[in-house]
């Protein structure tokens, strides 16, 4: 009958301390790795934070992710619509699953990023190019998590709104969508952490704007620490959107998973 | 789907997209996409020259050795993570972060560390897979029913044999499941490494197709990367499936 | 003198009924069988006698192969209103509060909303779940979540209720407390069950009338009258002879048909 684990406040003490001891160890390999130098290459972690605080405070960061944010939303937004709705239309319709499902069984472990040379003829180097390649690596997961959501619904669900005489529509609005929503929740925040990868992959191949010009940038005037701290920030700022998601995901659809 | 009460293979829906291609191929819509006849063409080709066979034996080393390092680190590192709580402590929220992270942004960096070859694409292929594989390798410890440990323990099991003889079978379907995500993303780290180095393997030849128009061969190379994804995919899946009767039973 | 000819006729009749899955599993063969109205008439059998397979064809949930079932003298072509079932995993929306899922079936049927939750509100109350409608079901012990499940059933109002081992995946105490409690709702609320159990005690406990099925393929062995006047407390029938005896009986039959 316990509604939630009991979060005691030593619980959440204790959560914290393993979080700073795995954040101290794994930074303080950092710093000795670049003080000892394993290379003249790698910066220590202290000079990385400077800087970071330094790209922060010069408004460098900002401006950049400015530039690499909108793509990523647009893509995202758009391959999270589109992609929702074809699969979910591949989840209810037979002929049109026995189309499409082939190609995207194929495509879900296939390297996408080999396509993406190909975006530069179609979409120059501008905007679209960049949007491009987030629908090109998101659309794959957000697109057969639907379907997977809408096919492996509860079948007594099904049963049960069948044997109380659901049309249909019903048992598509009441039933399935709401029983998938929760896979297709996770198939748009693998979506989104795709996408990253896409529009990061766009902006040191394609297109140099943006975060990834900045990594490419300081690489070619030798500036290290200001490159690690540019992709430090990007994992850092990935991790914490898909976290977040993950939580946000967690609280939508706690009473699914306590029941199922 | 079925037709005249013929259950009609998924595999003609492939056909049904081939001819698709053909067509706008055919019909000259678009000049990045060539008939589909002409790629297949192109892949023959391919076959016969010597860079072609240059490129895929450097990318599968490059592949198969940074596997193989992947699935080393990978799978003990999972195990002690399933059973032993301080280093799942420490180590959990690091490969919970690398496992969706866009990791390559961290791919410039190593070119200036180890340099543009070959060294590169394998610690890429090993910093894109080993996440996935740990991390499942420590969930599927971790659903290990603890009666079945008690089981080995009363029945007199050394420390060795519990964990090669119960905990690493049982967590078995895990395992694969993550060594098949962990190929996956192994054949991205490939490419997405080679890419950005442009001068070796795959990477260069597509560089190269795409900057001199070769559409043709472009595809064709895609094409054949893509089945060898599919086909590891596929031949863990097998596996999976054969193991599959006891991940229910457990 | 009409009502009176339909009073007297079996609301189910079962006849010559056969069921084979796709690939040949023969889960029924030949079966017959009436269902007395007003009634609780359980299908009583080891696993694998196809009972929850003859539950749901009489539910309008599977497709016979041969024969047929008549509801009212009807055919069944799928469910129908008259109709209402209980399912063993409760098959709650876990999304849905216990007050929208006792309702659901009259939200399907397109009954307004303040009227349905009228109506549930009242079924909540009689399984004894007062205080419990805006729960959710992860809140819910095995034990209450059945309740919503058969609330559900009875809101919609069927003749019928289809009870496929609906205490199955409860606890022991809890299913005995259910029992009794199913006894006294069904004082009130006069309704044909069919029930299906795989419990001896059970089946003897909660039927006026119980049908043997034996297994590979699943058929009637027979029908045995199990009606104890418990019409005065329920309370008492675990004591009374007649029920021990029954009980016995059952299982000297059915232990024949076990290897």
């Amino acid at each position: 009958m316990s509604k939630y684990k009991p979060k005691t406040k030593t619980g959440l003490f204790k959560r914290i301390a393993w979080r700073v001891l795995s954040l101290v160890l794994v930074f303080g390999l950092w710093e000795f790795a670049g003080r000892k130098p394993i290379s003249i290459i790698f910066p220590t972690f202290t000079s990385t934070m400077v800087a970071l605080m330094n790209l922060l405070i010069d408004g460098t960061l900002l401006s950049a992710y400015a530039v690499t944010l909108v793509p990523l939303a647009i893509g995202v937004a758009l391959v999270g619509f589109l992609g929702i709705v074809f699969g979910i239309l591949m989840g209810l319709y037979r002929s049109f699953e026995w189309l499409t499902l082939p190609v995207f069984i194929i495509v879900q472990s296939a390297p996408m990023a080999a396509l993406i040379p190909l975006i530069t003829f179609l979409y120059g180097i501008g905007l679209g190019a960049k949007v491009l390649a987030v629908v090109l690596m998101a659309a794959p997961v957000i697109v057969l998590n639907s379907y997977r959501g809408i096919r492996n619904a509860n079948p007594t669900l099904i049963q049960m709104g069948r044997s109380f005489l659901a049309s249909r529509t019903q048992e598509i609005f009441k039933i399935i969508l709401p029983d998938a929503s929760g896979m297709i929740f996770a198939g748009l925040r693998l979506g989104v952490a795709a996408g990253f990868i896409g529009v990061i992959l766009a902006e040191l191949l394609i297109t140099p704007t943006g975060i990834g010009d900045l990594i490419t940038y300081y690489r070619a005037l030798a500036l290290y620490p200001q490159m690690f701290a540019s992709i430090f920030s990007i994992v850092l700022f990935a991790s914490v959107v898909v976290s977040a998601l993950q939580r946000l995901e967690g609280i939508l659809f706690r009473r699914q998973q306590c029941t199922s | 789907m079925i037709i005249f009460g013929r259950r009609i293979p998924m595999i003609f829906a492939l056909l049904i997209w081939l001819l698709v291609w053909e067509a706008i191929g055919r019909a000259e819509l678009l000049f990045l996409i060539p008939p589909f006849a002409d790629v297949v063409r192109a892949m023959f080709k391919l076959l016969a020259t010597g860079k072609f066979y240059q490129a895929v034996s450097v990318s599968f080393i490059a592949f198969s050795t940074g596997m193989m390092i992947s699935i080393s680190i990978g799978i003990p590192l999972g195990i002690l993570m399933g059973r032993v709580r301080f280093i799942d402590e420490l180590l959990g929220m690091w490969v919970n972060v690398f496992v969706s992270a866009p990791l390559t942004a961290i791919v410039p960096a190593l070119m200036v560390l180890t340099g543009f070859g070959q060294t590169t694409v394998i610690v890429t292929v090993i910093l894109f897979s080993v996440w996935i594989i740990t991390l499942d390798t420590r969930a599927g410890v971790r659903n290990i029913n603890p009666s079945l440990l008690e089981m080995g323990r009363s029945f007199g099991a050394n420390k060795l044999q519990l964990y090669t003889k119960v905990i690493f079978k049982a967590a078995l379907p895990e395992i694969l499941a993550g060594l098949r995500l962990g190929l996956i993303r192994g054949v991205r780290g490939v490419i997405v490494g080679q890419l950005l180095i442009a001068i070796i393997g795959l990477g260069e030849l597509f560089e190269l197709y795409s900057r001199s128009f070769l559409m043709d061969r472009f595809w064709a190379l895609v094409i054949m990367i893509f089945l060898f994804a599919y086909m590891i995919s596929e031949a863990v899946n097998h596996l999976e499936k054969r193991i599959e009767f006891w991940a229910s039973t457990r | 003198m009409q009502a009176n000819t339909i009073q007297n006729r079996p609301i189910i009749e079962v006849k010559e009924l056969s069921k084979t899955y796709p690939g040949r599993v023969e889960a029924l063969r030949n079966v017959n069988l009436s269902i007395p109205r007003g009634q609780l008439t359980t299908l009583l059998g080891p696993s694998g006698c196809g009972k929850t397979t003859l539950l749901k064809i009489i539910a309008g949930l599977l497709n016979k192969t041969e024969g047929n079932v008549f509801i009212n003298g009807q055919p069944v072509n799928g469910p129908g209103p008259e109709r209402a079932f209980v399912f063993q995993d409760f098959a709650l929306l876990p999304w849905c509060t216990v007050l929208r899922n006792v309702a659901f079936g009259l939200e399907l049927r397109g009954v307004p909303g303040k009227q349905r939750n009228e109506i549930a509100m009242k079924y909540i109350d009689e399984v004894g779940l007062t205080g419990f409608e805006k729960a959710y079901p992860y809140e819910l012990s095995g034990g209450m979540r059945q309740r919503v499940g058969l609330a559900r059933a009875l809101a919609v109002d069927a003749e019928i209720l289809l009870m496929d081992e609906p205490f199955a995946s409860v606890d022991e105490q809890t299913r005995r407390k259910f029992q009794e409690d199913l006894l006294n709702l069904l004082k009130i609320e006069k309704k044909t069950v069919v029930f299906v159990t795989h419990s001896i005690e059970e089946a003897v406990y909660v039927s006026d009338q119980v049908a043997l099925l034996g297994p590979r393929p699943g058929r009637i062995m027979r029908v045995i009258n199990t009606r104890l006047d418990h019409a005065e407390n329920v309370e008492d029938i675990r004591r009374d002879q007649r029920y021990l005896n029954l009980v016995e009986d059952l299982w000297q039959i059915l232990r024949q048909y076990l290897i």
